[in-house]
Protein backbone atom coordinates (compact mmCIF):
# COMPACT_ATOMS: atom_id res chain seq x y z
CA UNK A 1 0.00 0.00 0.00
CA UNK A 2 1.29 3.25 -1.14
CA UNK A 3 0.62 6.04 1.38
CA UNK A 4 1.21 9.33 -0.04
CA UNK A 5 2.13 12.22 3.00
CA UNK A 6 0.42 15.49 3.21
CA UNK A 7 -0.61 18.02 6.00
CA UNK A 8 -3.77 17.80 5.99
CA UNK A 9 -6.90 15.83 4.02
CA UNK A 10 -10.31 17.80 4.07
CA UNK A 11 -13.38 15.13 3.26
CA UNK A 12 -16.13 16.91 1.83
CA UNK A 13 -15.94 19.93 -0.65
CA UNK A 14 -19.14 21.54 0.66
CA UNK A 15 -18.93 25.10 2.46
CA UNK A 16 -17.67 23.76 5.36
CA UNK A 17 -14.84 22.10 3.85
CA UNK A 18 -14.26 24.35 0.71
CA UNK A 19 -13.54 27.01 3.34
CA UNK A 20 -11.78 25.04 6.33
CA UNK A 21 -9.40 23.40 2.83
CA UNK A 22 -9.02 27.53 1.33
CA UNK A 23 -7.91 28.50 5.25
CA UNK A 24 -5.66 25.63 5.99
CA UNK A 25 -3.92 26.50 2.37
CA UNK A 26 -4.02 30.27 2.99
CA UNK A 27 -1.31 28.72 6.04
CA UNK A 28 0.80 27.49 4.36
CA UNK A 29 -0.13 23.45 4.81
CA UNK A 30 -0.21 21.43 1.89
CA UNK A 31 -4.08 20.00 1.75
CA UNK A 32 -5.67 17.34 -0.66
CA UNK A 33 -9.94 18.02 -0.81
CA UNK A 34 -11.34 14.49 -1.24
CA UNK A 35 -15.47 14.61 -2.50
CA UNK A 36 -17.70 12.38 -4.17
CA UNK A 37 -18.89 14.77 -6.70
CA UNK A 38 -17.70 15.87 -9.86
CA UNK A 39 -16.79 19.56 -9.16
CA UNK A 40 -17.28 21.47 -5.66
CA UNK A 41 -20.39 23.14 -4.11
CA UNK A 42 -21.83 19.66 -1.65
CA UNK A 43 -24.94 19.16 -1.92
CA UNK A 44 -26.16 22.57 -0.83
CA UNK A 45 -24.18 24.51 -3.83
CA UNK A 46 -24.50 21.05 -5.98
CA UNK A 47 -23.03 22.46 -9.82
CA UNK A 48 -22.60 26.04 -8.53
CA UNK A 49 -19.18 25.87 -10.86
CA UNK A 50 -21.17 25.30 -14.07
CA UNK A 51 -24.49 26.60 -13.53
CA UNK A 52 -25.42 29.22 -15.60
CA UNK A 53 -26.40 32.33 -14.39
CA UNK A 54 -30.41 31.63 -15.29
CA UNK A 55 -30.56 28.84 -13.41
CA UNK A 56 -28.54 30.46 -10.54
CA UNK A 57 -30.91 33.48 -10.59
CA UNK A 58 -33.85 30.52 -10.92
CA UNK A 59 -32.22 28.92 -7.76
CA UNK A 60 -32.03 32.56 -5.78
CA UNK A 61 -29.61 34.47 -4.01
CA UNK A 62 -28.78 32.05 -1.33
CA UNK A 63 -27.60 29.18 -3.91
CA UNK A 64 -25.73 31.78 -6.27
CA UNK A 65 -23.70 33.04 -3.12
CA UNK A 66 -21.75 29.94 -3.11
CA UNK A 67 -20.26 30.87 -6.05
CA UNK A 68 -17.64 33.01 -4.35
CA UNK A 69 -16.97 30.38 -2.16
CA UNK A 70 -16.41 27.72 -4.95
CA UNK A 71 -13.87 30.80 -6.90
CA UNK A 72 -12.09 30.60 -3.36
CA UNK A 73 -10.81 27.18 -3.30
CA UNK A 74 -9.98 27.05 -6.94
CA UNK A 75 -7.51 29.94 -6.60
CA UNK A 76 -6.01 28.26 -3.52
CA UNK A 77 -2.98 25.82 -3.52
CA UNK A 78 -5.59 23.26 -2.56
CA UNK A 79 -5.72 19.68 -4.24
CA UNK A 80 -8.84 18.74 -5.36
CA UNK A 81 -9.74 14.97 -5.85
CA UNK A 82 -12.57 14.61 -7.74
CA UNK A 83 -15.04 11.68 -7.98
CA UNK A 84 -13.28 10.53 -4.80
CA UNK A 85 -14.69 8.09 -2.56
CA UNK A 86 -13.37 8.23 1.12
CA UNK A 87 -14.07 4.46 2.08
CA UNK A 88 -12.09 4.40 5.21
CA UNK A 89 -10.55 7.18 7.23
CA UNK A 90 -8.17 5.37 10.67
CA UNK A 91 -7.72 7.16 13.91
CA UNK A 92 -3.91 6.89 12.69
CA UNK A 93 -4.98 9.44 10.04
CA UNK A 94 -4.60 6.85 7.13
CA UNK A 95 -7.14 8.08 4.34
CA UNK A 96 -8.38 5.30 1.67
CA UNK A 97 -10.37 6.02 -0.99
CA UNK A 98 -11.51 5.03 -4.17
CA UNK A 99 -10.88 6.75 -7.22
CA UNK A 100 -11.46 5.35 -11.19
CA UNK A 101 -11.88 2.04 -9.62
CA UNK A 102 -8.60 1.99 -7.81
CA UNK A 103 -7.56 2.77 -4.09
CA UNK A 104 -5.44 5.01 -3.32
CA UNK A 105 -4.04 6.19 -0.03
CA UNK A 106 -3.15 9.26 2.22
CA UNK A 107 -0.96 9.32 5.60
CA UNK A 108 -2.45 13.21 6.83
CA UNK A 109 -0.80 14.38 9.67
CA UNK A 110 -4.61 15.84 10.25
CA UNK A 111 -8.21 15.65 9.39
CA UNK A 112 -10.93 17.49 8.66
CA UNK A 113 -13.99 15.77 7.87
CA UNK A 114 -16.57 18.13 6.53
CA UNK A 115 -19.14 15.32 5.29
CA UNK A 116 -22.44 17.40 5.99
CA UNK A 117 -25.78 16.31 6.55
CA UNK A 118 -28.25 14.22 4.62
CA UNK A 119 -32.07 14.22 4.43
CA UNK A 120 -34.01 12.44 7.91
CA UNK A 121 -35.63 9.28 7.04
CA UNK A 122 -39.19 10.17 6.70
CA UNK A 123 -40.85 6.56 7.42
CA UNK A 124 -44.35 6.33 6.35
CA UNK A 125 -46.44 3.31 4.71
CA UNK A 126 -45.44 3.92 0.82
CA UNK A 127 -42.15 6.29 1.33
CA UNK A 128 -40.01 3.44 -0.77
CA UNK A 129 -42.37 3.44 -4.18
CA UNK A 130 -40.75 4.54 -7.20
CA UNK A 131 -42.07 8.40 -7.38
CA UNK A 132 -41.17 9.37 -3.38
CA UNK A 133 -38.08 11.47 -3.03
CA UNK A 134 -36.58 13.45 -0.70
CA UNK A 135 -37.41 17.43 -1.25
CA UNK A 136 -33.15 17.63 -1.44
CA UNK A 137 -33.00 14.72 -4.08
CA UNK A 138 -35.61 17.04 -6.24
CA UNK A 139 -33.41 20.55 -5.66
CA UNK A 140 -30.29 18.04 -6.79
CA UNK A 141 -31.90 17.57 -10.06
CA UNK A 142 -32.91 21.16 -10.75
CA UNK A 143 -29.36 22.36 -9.39
CA UNK A 144 -27.32 20.01 -11.40
CA UNK A 145 -30.11 19.00 -14.64
CA UNK A 146 -32.21 21.50 -14.64
CA UNK A 147 -35.17 19.08 -14.16
CA UNK A 148 -38.34 19.20 -12.60
CA UNK A 149 -41.15 17.07 -12.27
CA UNK A 150 -44.15 17.13 -14.44
CA UNK A 151 -47.80 15.62 -13.51
CA UNK A 152 -49.11 16.35 -10.18
CA UNK A 153 -46.13 16.76 -7.56
CA UNK A 154 -47.22 17.31 -3.95
CA UNK A 155 -44.48 18.25 -1.34
CA UNK A 156 -45.51 16.86 2.10
CA UNK A 157 -43.31 17.64 5.66
CA UNK A 158 -41.84 20.65 7.25
CA UNK A 159 -39.07 22.81 7.14
CA UNK A 160 -37.25 25.61 5.35
CA UNK A 161 -36.02 23.30 2.55
CA UNK A 162 -39.69 22.12 1.67
CA UNK A 163 -40.53 26.01 1.21
CA UNK A 164 -37.53 27.01 -0.92
CA UNK A 165 -38.04 24.09 -2.99
CA UNK A 166 -41.83 24.94 -3.60
CA UNK A 167 -40.65 29.29 -4.49
CA UNK A 168 -37.97 27.55 -6.57
CA UNK A 169 -40.65 25.37 -8.50
CA UNK A 170 -43.36 28.17 -8.55
CA UNK A 171 -40.20 30.57 -9.88
CA UNK A 172 -39.33 27.35 -12.45
CA UNK A 173 -42.84 27.23 -13.65
CA UNK A 174 -43.67 24.07 -12.36
CA UNK A 175 -47.06 23.86 -10.81
CA UNK A 176 -47.51 22.27 -7.34
CA UNK A 177 -50.63 20.41 -6.64
CA UNK A 178 -50.58 20.58 -2.89
CA UNK A 179 -48.04 21.52 0.03
CA UNK A 180 -49.24 19.16 2.55
CA UNK A 181 -47.38 21.13 6.54
CA UNK A 182 -47.06 18.44 9.23
CA UNK A 183 -46.13 21.44 11.31
CA UNK A 184 -49.33 22.52 13.72
CA UNK A 185 -50.08 25.33 15.54
CA UNK A 186 -48.33 23.91 18.80
CA UNK A 187 -45.30 23.97 16.99
CA UNK A 188 -45.72 27.94 16.56
CA UNK A 189 -46.32 28.12 20.46
CA UNK A 190 -43.55 26.06 21.15
CA UNK A 191 -41.08 28.21 18.37
CA UNK A 192 -42.76 31.37 20.15
CA UNK A 193 -40.08 31.16 23.34
CA UNK A 194 -37.19 31.44 20.94
CA UNK A 195 -38.61 34.37 19.05
CA UNK A 196 -36.53 37.06 20.41
CA UNK A 197 -33.35 35.63 19.67
CA UNK A 198 -34.60 34.91 15.80
CA UNK A 199 -35.88 37.76 15.47
CA UNK A 200 -32.48 39.38 16.25
CA UNK A 201 -31.18 36.63 12.92
CA UNK A 202 -34.48 39.00 11.42
CA UNK A 203 -32.30 38.46 7.50
CA UNK A 204 -32.91 34.64 7.81
CA UNK A 205 -36.33 34.72 9.40
CA UNK A 206 -37.53 37.41 7.01
CA UNK A 207 -36.15 34.89 4.18
CA UNK A 208 -38.26 32.09 5.44
CA UNK A 209 -41.64 34.52 5.98
CA UNK A 210 -40.91 35.86 2.03
CA UNK A 211 -40.85 32.22 0.91
CA UNK A 212 -44.22 31.18 2.47
CA UNK A 213 -46.05 34.85 1.03
CA UNK A 214 -44.33 33.41 -2.16
CA UNK A 215 -45.57 29.95 -1.96
CA UNK A 216 -49.14 31.28 -1.04
CA UNK A 217 -49.39 33.84 -3.91
CA UNK A 218 -48.04 31.30 -6.30
CA UNK A 219 -51.95 29.91 -4.95
CA UNK A 220 -50.64 26.57 -3.64
CA UNK A 221 -53.27 24.90 -1.72
CA UNK A 222 -51.58 24.68 1.19
CA UNK A 223 -52.45 21.69 3.98
CA UNK A 224 -51.02 22.75 8.00
CA UNK A 225 -50.78 19.92 11.00
CA UNK A 226 -50.90 17.08 8.19
CA UNK A 227 -51.38 13.42 10.32
CA UNK A 228 -50.62 9.91 8.82
CA UNK A 229 -49.12 10.19 5.77
CA UNK A 230 -49.40 7.81 3.45
CA UNK A 231 -48.02 7.30 -0.04
CA UNK A 232 -50.80 4.95 -2.07
CA UNK A 233 -49.73 3.52 -5.17
CA UNK A 234 -48.47 -0.17 -7.24
CA UNK A 235 -44.92 0.00 -8.20
CA UNK A 236 -45.51 4.01 -8.60
CA UNK A 237 -46.48 6.74 -6.44
CA UNK A 238 -50.17 7.51 -6.65
CA UNK A 239 -51.26 9.63 -4.56
CA UNK A 240 -50.57 11.00 -1.06
CA UNK A 241 -53.36 10.19 1.75
CA UNK A 242 -53.38 12.07 5.31
CA UNK A 243 -55.77 13.70 7.69
CA UNK A 244 -56.16 16.96 8.62
CA UNK A 245 -58.53 17.93 11.92
CA UNK A 246 -60.02 14.62 11.65
CA UNK A 247 -60.66 14.63 7.74
CA UNK A 248 -58.75 12.26 5.50
CA UNK A 249 -57.64 13.52 2.32
CA UNK A 250 -55.90 11.81 -0.75
CA UNK A 251 -54.69 14.02 -3.03
CA UNK A 252 -53.69 12.28 -6.62
CA UNK A 253 -49.29 12.99 -7.23
CA UNK A 254 -46.96 10.78 -8.86
CA UNK A 255 -44.22 12.67 -7.49
CA UNK A 256 -44.15 12.77 -3.94
CA UNK A 257 -41.64 15.42 -2.36
CA UNK A 258 -41.00 14.70 1.26
CA UNK A 259 -39.06 16.32 4.19
CA UNK A 260 -38.69 16.56 7.72
CA UNK A 261 -35.18 18.44 8.30
CA UNK A 262 -31.64 17.16 7.85
CA UNK A 263 -29.31 15.09 9.86
CA UNK A 264 -25.84 14.61 10.39
CA UNK A 265 -23.56 12.72 8.29
CA UNK A 266 -21.83 10.71 11.26
CA UNK A 267 -20.84 7.60 9.25
CA UNK A 268 -16.86 8.83 9.60
CA UNK A 269 -17.15 10.14 13.13
CA UNK A 270 -19.14 6.84 14.03
CA UNK A 271 -16.40 4.84 12.63
CA UNK A 272 -13.45 6.55 14.04
CA UNK A 273 -15.31 5.61 17.42
CA UNK A 274 -15.41 9.50 18.51
CA UNK A 275 -17.73 10.40 21.20
CA UNK A 276 -21.64 11.27 19.88
CA UNK A 277 -24.40 12.52 21.94
CA UNK A 278 -28.45 12.68 21.19
CA UNK A 279 -29.09 16.50 20.52
CA UNK A 280 -32.58 16.57 22.05
CA UNK A 281 -33.44 19.68 20.29
CA UNK A 282 -32.40 18.34 16.82
CA UNK A 283 -33.26 15.04 17.44
CA UNK A 284 -30.08 12.92 16.57
CA UNK A 285 -26.94 12.06 16.93
CA UNK A 286 -23.96 14.48 17.25
CA UNK A 287 -20.33 14.05 17.82
CA UNK A 288 -18.65 15.81 20.90
CA UNK A 289 -16.27 18.64 20.27
CA UNK A 290 -14.06 21.32 21.40
CA UNK A 291 -14.97 25.16 20.21
CA UNK A 292 -12.45 24.34 17.37
CA UNK A 293 -14.67 21.36 15.83
CA UNK A 294 -11.70 18.57 17.18
CA UNK A 295 -13.07 15.15 18.06
CA UNK A 296 -11.72 13.12 21.38
CA UNK A 297 -9.17 11.52 18.02
CA UNK A 298 -6.19 13.39 18.13
CA UNK A 299 -5.26 15.18 15.13
CA UNK A 300 -9.24 15.02 13.49
CA UNK A 301 -11.79 17.27 13.52
CA UNK A 302 -15.40 18.02 12.26
CA UNK A 303 -16.89 20.90 10.74
CA UNK A 304 -20.06 22.41 9.81
CA UNK A 305 -23.39 20.49 9.34
CA UNK A 306 -21.65 16.73 10.30
CA UNK A 307 -20.80 18.52 14.05
CA UNK A 308 -24.49 19.42 14.23
CA UNK A 309 -27.27 21.07 11.97
CA UNK A 310 -26.46 25.31 11.28
CA UNK A 311 -26.89 25.73 7.69
CA UNK A 312 -24.38 26.31 4.91
CA UNK A 313 -23.22 29.96 6.04
CA UNK A 314 -22.49 29.09 9.83
CA UNK A 315 -20.78 25.18 7.67
CA UNK A 316 -18.06 27.56 5.99
CA UNK A 317 -17.31 29.96 9.34
CA UNK A 318 -17.03 26.73 10.68
CA UNK A 319 -14.39 25.15 8.72
CA UNK A 320 -12.58 28.11 8.75
CA UNK A 321 -12.24 27.74 13.05
CA UNK A 322 -11.87 24.16 12.27
CA UNK A 323 -8.54 25.07 9.81
CA UNK A 324 -7.33 27.55 12.25
CA UNK A 325 -7.68 24.73 15.14
CA UNK A 326 -5.66 22.39 13.32
CA UNK A 327 -3.13 25.39 12.19
CA UNK A 328 -2.37 25.45 15.62
CA UNK A 329 -2.27 22.15 16.25
CA UNK A 330 0.60 21.41 13.55
CA UNK A 331 2.41 24.38 14.66
CA UNK A 332 1.39 26.50 12.14
CA UNK A 333 -0.03 29.36 14.01
CA UNK A 334 0.50 30.21 17.89
CA UNK A 335 -2.63 30.77 20.59
CA UNK A 336 -2.35 34.07 19.81
CA UNK A 337 -2.49 33.96 16.01
CA UNK A 338 -5.31 31.17 16.39
CA UNK A 339 -7.62 33.08 18.32
CA UNK A 340 -7.37 36.37 16.90
CA UNK A 341 -7.91 35.30 13.33
CA UNK A 342 -10.96 33.51 14.93
CA UNK A 343 -12.66 36.03 17.11
CA UNK A 344 -14.54 37.89 14.16
CA UNK A 345 -15.00 34.45 12.48
CA UNK A 346 -17.02 33.14 15.96
CA UNK A 347 -18.98 36.48 16.10
CA UNK A 348 -20.75 36.38 13.38
CA UNK A 349 -20.89 32.39 13.70
CA UNK A 350 -22.78 33.08 16.82
CA UNK A 351 -25.20 35.54 14.98
CA UNK A 352 -25.76 32.70 12.16
CA UNK A 353 -26.60 30.17 14.82
CA UNK A 354 -28.81 32.48 16.75
CA UNK A 355 -32.14 31.60 14.66
CA UNK A 356 -31.31 27.71 15.00
CA UNK A 357 -33.35 27.00 18.76
CA UNK A 358 -36.33 29.36 16.54
CA UNK A 359 -35.76 26.45 13.31
CA UNK A 360 -35.43 23.69 15.52
CA UNK A 361 -38.98 24.20 17.45
CA UNK A 362 -40.84 25.16 15.00
CA UNK A 363 -39.99 22.65 12.46
CA UNK A 364 -39.45 19.39 15.21
CA UNK A 365 -40.88 16.49 13.21
CA UNK A 366 -43.46 15.07 14.44
CA UNK A 367 -43.12 11.59 16.28
CA UNK A 368 -45.65 9.41 13.85
CA UNK A 369 -43.35 10.76 10.95
CA UNK A 370 -39.89 9.22 13.17
CA UNK A 371 -41.08 6.51 14.91
CA UNK A 372 -44.20 4.44 12.71
CA UNK A 373 -46.88 3.48 14.94
CA UNK A 374 -47.93 0.93 12.42
CA UNK A 375 -45.93 -2.13 12.21
CA UNK A 376 -46.21 -2.72 8.24
CA UNK A 377 -44.20 0.72 7.73
CA UNK A 378 -40.86 -0.39 6.09
CA UNK A 379 -38.08 1.40 8.14
CA UNK A 380 -34.72 -0.36 6.45
CA UNK A 381 -35.10 0.17 3.01
CA UNK A 382 -32.15 -2.18 2.47
CA UNK A 383 -33.25 -5.27 3.78
CA UNK A 384 -37.05 -4.50 4.20
CA UNK A 385 -37.28 -4.22 7.86
CA UNK A 386 -40.36 -2.91 9.12
CA UNK A 387 -41.20 -1.00 12.79
CA UNK A 388 -43.27 -4.12 13.56
CA UNK A 389 -40.24 -6.41 13.23
CA UNK A 390 -38.14 -4.32 15.18
CA UNK A 391 -40.62 -4.30 18.27
CA UNK A 392 -40.66 -7.76 18.23
CA UNK A 393 -36.77 -7.70 17.95
CA UNK A 394 -37.10 -5.73 21.31
CA UNK A 395 -39.43 -8.05 22.87
CA UNK A 396 -37.30 -11.12 22.02
CA UNK A 397 -34.49 -9.65 23.92
CA UNK A 398 -32.83 -7.20 21.51
CA UNK A 399 -31.21 -4.18 23.36
CA UNK A 400 -29.92 -1.86 20.58
CA UNK A 401 -29.01 -1.02 16.86
CA UNK A 402 -26.24 -3.55 16.49
CA UNK A 403 -28.60 -6.39 17.94
CA UNK A 404 -30.97 -5.96 15.57
CA UNK A 405 -28.47 -6.21 13.15
CA UNK A 406 -28.29 -10.23 13.92
CA UNK A 407 -32.18 -10.25 15.17
CA UNK A 408 -32.92 -9.29 11.23
CA UNK A 409 -30.46 -7.61 8.75
CA UNK A 410 -31.79 -4.34 9.82
CA UNK A 411 -28.80 -1.88 8.81
CA UNK A 412 -26.85 -4.41 6.84
CA UNK A 413 -27.90 -3.37 3.32
CA UNK A 414 -25.77 -1.01 0.79
CA UNK A 415 -26.55 1.98 2.61
CA UNK A 416 -25.11 0.74 6.06
CA UNK A 417 -28.00 1.80 8.15
CA UNK A 418 -27.81 5.35 6.73
CA UNK A 419 -31.28 5.39 6.12
CA UNK A 420 -32.97 3.52 9.29
CA UNK A 421 -30.11 4.30 11.87
CA UNK A 422 -32.10 7.25 13.42
CA UNK A 423 -35.60 5.19 13.11
CA UNK A 424 -34.02 2.20 14.72
CA UNK A 425 -32.61 4.03 17.67
CA UNK A 426 -35.63 6.25 18.94
CA UNK A 427 -37.77 3.11 17.96
CA UNK A 428 -35.63 0.90 19.84
CA UNK A 429 -35.62 3.82 22.99
CA UNK A 430 -39.18 4.13 23.32
CA UNK A 431 -39.76 0.40 22.89
CA UNK A 432 -37.63 0.36 26.31
CA UNK A 433 -38.25 3.44 27.65
CA UNK A 434 -34.89 4.35 27.35
CA UNK A 435 -33.38 7.64 25.74
CA UNK A 436 -31.86 7.50 22.84
CA UNK A 437 -28.21 8.08 24.26
CA UNK A 438 -28.50 4.79 26.57
CA UNK A 439 -29.80 3.06 23.38
CA UNK A 440 -26.61 3.81 20.75
CA UNK A 441 -26.09 3.95 17.60
CA UNK A 442 -25.31 1.00 15.04
CA UNK A 443 -21.44 0.05 15.60
CA UNK A 444 -20.42 1.85 11.57
CA UNK A 445 -17.12 -0.55 10.73
CA UNK A 446 -15.10 0.11 7.24
CA UNK A 447 -15.47 0.27 4.49
CA UNK A 448 -17.80 3.32 4.97
CA UNK A 449 -18.42 3.01 0.93
CA UNK A 450 -18.81 -0.43 -1.30
CA UNK A 451 -15.61 -1.38 -2.34
CA UNK A 452 -15.14 -4.69 -4.50
CA UNK A 453 -11.93 -7.15 -3.57
CA UNK A 454 -10.45 -6.36 -7.06
CA UNK A 455 -10.53 -2.63 -6.09
CA UNK A 456 -9.13 -3.04 -2.58
CA UNK A 457 -6.49 -5.44 -3.87
CA UNK A 458 -5.22 -2.07 -6.67
CA UNK A 459 -4.25 -0.29 -3.99
CA UNK B 1 -38.79 1.92 -21.87
CA UNK B 2 -41.77 4.48 -20.78
CA UNK B 3 -42.27 7.54 -22.76
CA UNK B 4 -44.27 9.52 -20.24
CA UNK B 5 -41.74 10.92 -18.22
CA UNK B 6 -42.41 12.42 -14.82
CA UNK B 7 -39.65 14.55 -15.00
CA UNK B 8 -39.42 17.75 -17.86
CA UNK B 9 -36.15 20.09 -18.53
CA UNK B 10 -36.88 23.79 -17.08
CA UNK B 11 -34.24 25.22 -18.62
CA UNK B 12 -32.41 24.57 -21.58
CA UNK B 13 -29.20 24.39 -20.26
CA UNK B 14 -26.49 21.23 -20.95
CA UNK B 15 -24.15 19.90 -23.79
CA UNK B 16 -24.71 18.23 -27.15
CA UNK B 17 -26.77 14.90 -26.61
CA UNK B 18 -25.25 11.96 -26.28
CA UNK B 19 -26.53 8.60 -26.65
CA UNK B 20 -26.85 6.31 -24.06
CA UNK B 21 -29.12 2.54 -23.71
CA UNK B 22 -31.04 1.37 -20.61
CA UNK B 23 -31.88 -2.60 -20.97
CA UNK B 24 -31.26 -2.47 -24.77
CA UNK B 25 -33.29 0.48 -25.60
CA UNK B 26 -31.37 3.69 -26.63
CA UNK B 27 -32.32 6.97 -26.09
CA UNK B 28 -30.44 10.77 -25.92
CA UNK B 29 -29.62 13.13 -22.94
CA UNK B 30 -27.83 16.05 -22.86
CA UNK B 31 -24.16 15.89 -21.30
CA UNK B 32 -23.09 16.50 -18.16
CA UNK B 33 -26.00 14.89 -16.16
CA UNK B 34 -25.78 11.99 -13.26
CA UNK B 35 -26.96 8.15 -15.08
CA UNK B 36 -30.09 8.88 -12.64
CA UNK B 37 -30.79 11.91 -13.59
CA UNK B 38 -30.91 11.17 -17.15
CA UNK B 39 -32.62 7.89 -16.39
CA UNK B 40 -35.50 9.71 -14.62
CA UNK B 41 -36.09 12.36 -17.45
CA UNK B 42 -35.50 10.00 -19.94
CA UNK B 43 -38.97 8.19 -18.39
CA UNK B 44 -37.34 5.11 -16.56
CA UNK B 45 -39.20 5.20 -13.26
CA UNK B 46 -38.36 1.73 -11.90
CA UNK B 47 -34.19 1.70 -11.49
CA UNK B 48 -33.99 -2.21 -9.74
CA UNK B 49 -36.09 -4.45 -7.62
CA UNK B 50 -34.95 -5.35 -4.14
CA UNK B 51 -33.41 -8.09 -3.24
CA UNK B 52 -35.79 -9.42 -0.19
CA UNK B 53 -39.44 -8.61 -1.54
CA UNK B 54 -39.04 -7.91 -5.18
CA UNK B 55 -40.21 -4.69 -4.67
CA UNK B 56 -40.18 -1.23 -7.50
CA UNK B 57 -37.32 0.71 -6.37
CA UNK B 58 -36.52 4.31 -8.49
CA UNK B 59 -33.72 6.75 -6.22
CA UNK B 60 -34.85 8.58 -3.39
CA UNK B 61 -31.65 11.00 -2.31
CA UNK B 62 -29.86 11.96 -4.95
CA UNK B 63 -26.70 11.89 -2.76
CA UNK B 64 -25.21 8.92 -2.45
CA UNK B 65 -26.42 8.04 0.41
CA UNK B 66 -29.94 5.85 -0.25
CA UNK B 67 -28.30 3.12 -2.49
CA UNK B 68 -32.13 3.21 -3.92
CA UNK B 69 -30.48 4.10 -7.43
CA UNK B 70 -28.13 0.98 -8.33
CA UNK B 71 -27.81 -0.23 -11.43
CA UNK B 72 -25.29 -2.04 -13.68
CA UNK B 73 -23.59 0.43 -16.37
CA UNK B 74 -21.13 -1.16 -19.03
CA UNK B 75 -20.93 -4.57 -17.24
CA UNK B 76 -20.51 -3.16 -13.66
CA UNK B 77 -23.41 -4.31 -11.32
CA UNK B 78 -24.59 -1.92 -8.17
CA UNK B 79 -23.25 1.37 -9.03
CA UNK B 80 -24.67 4.41 -7.83
CA UNK B 81 -26.05 6.05 -10.53
CA UNK B 82 -26.78 9.50 -8.90
CA UNK B 83 -23.07 10.12 -8.41
CA UNK B 84 -21.87 8.68 -11.74
CA UNK B 85 -21.98 11.32 -15.10
CA UNK B 86 -23.50 10.02 -18.07
CA UNK B 87 -21.27 9.40 -21.00
CA UNK B 88 -21.93 8.43 -24.57
CA UNK B 89 -22.72 4.82 -25.16
CA UNK B 90 -22.78 3.94 -21.93
CA UNK B 91 -24.76 0.28 -21.92
CA UNK B 92 -26.90 0.77 -18.44
CA UNK B 93 -29.11 -2.15 -17.38
CA UNK B 94 -31.75 -2.59 -14.13
CA UNK B 95 -30.98 -4.94 -11.28
CA UNK B 96 -33.23 -7.26 -10.29
CA UNK B 97 -33.17 -8.47 -6.85
CA UNK B 98 -29.76 -9.08 -5.43
CA UNK B 99 -27.09 -8.78 -7.68
CA UNK B 100 -26.07 -12.00 -10.18
CA UNK B 101 -23.01 -12.89 -8.34
CA UNK B 102 -20.26 -14.30 -11.01
CA UNK B 103 -18.26 -15.90 -7.71
CA UNK B 104 -14.81 -14.62 -8.55
CA UNK B 105 -12.99 -13.30 -5.96
CA UNK B 106 -12.22 -10.09 -7.63
CA UNK B 107 -15.56 -9.50 -8.41
CA UNK B 108 -17.10 -10.01 -4.62
CA UNK B 109 -18.42 -7.08 -3.35
CA UNK B 110 -17.38 -6.66 0.32
CA UNK B 111 -19.70 -5.80 2.75
CA UNK B 112 -20.25 -5.46 6.20
CA UNK B 113 -21.32 -8.81 7.66
CA UNK B 114 -20.44 -8.71 11.78
CA UNK B 115 -23.68 -8.19 13.65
Amino acid sequence: MNLEPVDVVVIGAGPAGMAGARTLADLGLSVVLLDEQAAVGGQIYRGIASASATRRTLLGPDYAAGAHLAESVKGATVRHETGASVWQVTRERQVHYLKDGRVRSFAAKAVLLATGAMERPFPIPGWTLPGVMTAGAAQILLKTAGIGPQGPVVLAGCGPLLYLLGWQYLRAGIPIAALVDTSRREDYWRARGHLLAALRAWPYLRKGVSLLRALRKGEVPHYTGAEQLQVDGEGQAQALSFVVDGQSHRLPANTVLLHQGVVPNIQFTQALRAQHRWDDAQLCFVPETDQWGALDVPFISVAGDGAGIGGAQAAALQGQLAALGLARTLGQLTPAQRDAQATPLRAELERNLRIRPFLDALYRPREENRIPARDDVTICRCEEVTAGDVRRFVELGCSGPNQAKSFGRCGMGPCQGRMCGLTVTEIIAKSRGLTPDEVGYYRIRPPIKPITLGELASG
Amino acid sequence: MPTDSLFRRVDAEGGRLITLTFNDQAFQVPSGLTVAAALLLAGVRQFRTSPVGGEARAPYCMMGVCFECLVEIDGVPSRQSCLIEAADGMRIRSQQGARELPFTAAEAVVMEVQP
